[in-house]
């Protein structure tokens, strides 16, 4: 039996009418049409399909879109306005070359956004703690966590760290 | 993954919650924060026919304490452990446990409760309750009642839960002055279930003498086990390095892990007898601390 759920999805209002086992990545790629949220693993392991829910960062992989009922979602379409400014966090990973290929980018993106905002001073270690849930299989995690330590400086209005390359 | 199909309720109170569980019987799973039970479902390890969520059920997260006793809603998640101020003050090993517990995305969605209800002995909730001497709130239909922990995991996936009944809530006595606790797990890799985690929590008195000693297994028995042996080589006696070995050698004979891609029965004993060691160790620094 089908079940009417109501979503805020990145500001727009959605009433849908839904599967009880659709997946809330599913709803998002399939129903909703906006696929910066990926799937990686499909087991909750790598992180790729995170999203905020009610501003938690969640694997969208292991939620139900019926669990989503009520409840606000921002994925990184939402993140900033079409043709405006970057967030900072997606403006620290393309300065710092926080990507290679780019699939887990949406999701490390989403997933540093509930990081920062609960301590936008993170030390390395707090990063890498704050990044374990989402794998990436390009970069060796260096340029992202200068990424996030960046976002975090520009985030506090402070002069953003030099991103020459450092060759090792 | 797909889940086979499935009817979904969301309860708006217990009662109600508790009225679906025995109208659908053995068809129904309770749903908290499903990171269980939906890879499960997506995997067809469990296709229940109806799904009882009971997240839209006020009041069943707080964390507070009242005469002497901490009271965890059994929805509490592992983020709101990780941060409880509460916790923090009297069991610094929530902050030890959470960190270990898969990654920040799961910690947003399990459950304290979820985690107890598994009935899993590879989930590292089971033995810090065993170590902090828990209790827990089963609701049904009859009103509620409370199991000691020590009578709550009855086998793989088996716990005291009957059919028709929530766990709703957690309670851990307030320690002694003088206690300090610590859980500490090997793991390959972050997210991965222990190749054998240990709980140990220990109450000093004054004279220098153990006056109790709550030590759990995580991942090395068919279910969570109570190190017996080993509390007793500590209580009622100085903490000596004798005494830890003693309580460490109990703990590696005691337990009964079984080989796996994680490591041989051996080595599991062994590194059990090493965690043991070193979490008596731990406490006891957080217990002369305190
Ligand atoms: C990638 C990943 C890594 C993980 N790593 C770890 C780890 O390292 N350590 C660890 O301990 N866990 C780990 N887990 C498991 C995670 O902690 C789960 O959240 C937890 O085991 C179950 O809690 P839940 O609230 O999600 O329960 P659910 O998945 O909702 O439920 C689990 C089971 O308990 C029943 N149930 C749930 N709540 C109640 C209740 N209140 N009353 C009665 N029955 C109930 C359900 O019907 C179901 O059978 C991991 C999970 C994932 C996805």
């Amino acid at each position: 039996m089908n079940k009417t759920i109501n979503v805020t999805v990145n500001g727009a209002k959605h009433t849908l009418d839904v599967e009880p086992r659709l997946l809330l990545v599913h709803m998002i790629r399939e129903v909703l049409s906006m696929t910066g949220t990926h799937i990686g693993c499909d087991t909750s392991s790598c992180g790729a399909c995170t999203i905020l829910l009610d501003g938690k960062s969640i694997k969208s992989c292991t939620v139900l879109a019926v669990q989503a009922d009520g409840k606000s979602i921002t994925t990184i379409e939402g993140l900033a306005p079409e043709g405006g400014p970057l967030h900072p966090l997606q403006e620290g990973f393309k300065e710092n070359h926080g990507l290679h290929c780019g699939f887990c980018t949406p999701g490390m993106i989403m997933r540093c956004v509930e990081l920062l905002e609960h301590n936008n001073n993170p030390t390395e270690e707090e990063i890498r703690w704050g990044i374990s849930g989402n794998l990436c299989r390009c970069t060796g995690y260096n340029n992202i966590v200068k990424a996030v330590q960046w976002a975090g400086a520009k985030m506090r209005g402070e002069e953003t760290p030099s991103t020459e390359p450092e060759f090792v | 993954m797909i889940a086979q199909s499935f009817q979904y309720e969301s309860p708006g109170t217990l009662a109600e919650a508790i009225a679906l569980l025995n109208q659908y019987g053995d068809e129904a799973k309770v749903l908290s924060g499903g990171h269980s039970l939906i890879p499960m479902m997506k995997l067809r390890f469990a296709s229940p026919g109806y799904v009882i969520d009971i997240n839209g059920i006020p009041g069943l997260s707080d964390i507070k304490e009242e005469n002497g006793v901490v009271h965890i809603g059994a929805l509490a998640r592992e983020a709101d452990l990780e941060h409880s101020a509460l916790l923090a003050k009297y069991f610094p090993i929530f902050k030890d446990v959470t960190k270990l517990i898969a990654d920040p995305q799961v910690r947003n969605m399990g459950t304290l409760g979820g985690n107890l209800a598994h009935g899993d002995a590879a989930n590292d909730h089971p033995a810090v309750m065993i170590a902090l001497g828990a209790s827990v709130i089963i609701t049904g239909a009859d009103g509620e009642r409370e199991v000691p922990i020590d009578e709550f995991f009855y086998g793989f996936y088996m716990t005291a839960i009957q059919q028709g009944e929530i766990l709703t809530e957690i309670r851990l006595p307030v320690p002694a002055a003088g206690t300090g606790n610590a859980y500490h797990k090997l793991e390959r890799k972050v997210g991965d279930y222990a190749t054998s985690g240990v709980a140990v929590q220990l109450t000093i008195g004054s004279d220098g003498i153990v006056t109790a000693a709550g030590i759990g297994l995580t991942n090395v028995n068919p279910v969570p086990l109570r190190a017996t042996r080993s509390e007793e080589a500590l209580v009622g006696k100085p903490l000596t390095e004798e005494n830890i070995l003693l309580a460490a050698q109990y703990a590696s004979e005691d337990c009964n892990p079984s080989a796996d891609l994680r490591g041989s029965e051996d080595y599991k004993r062994h590194v059990t007898g090493v965690l043991v060691k070193r979490m008596i160790k731990k406490a006891a620094e957080r217990a002369m601390a305190s």
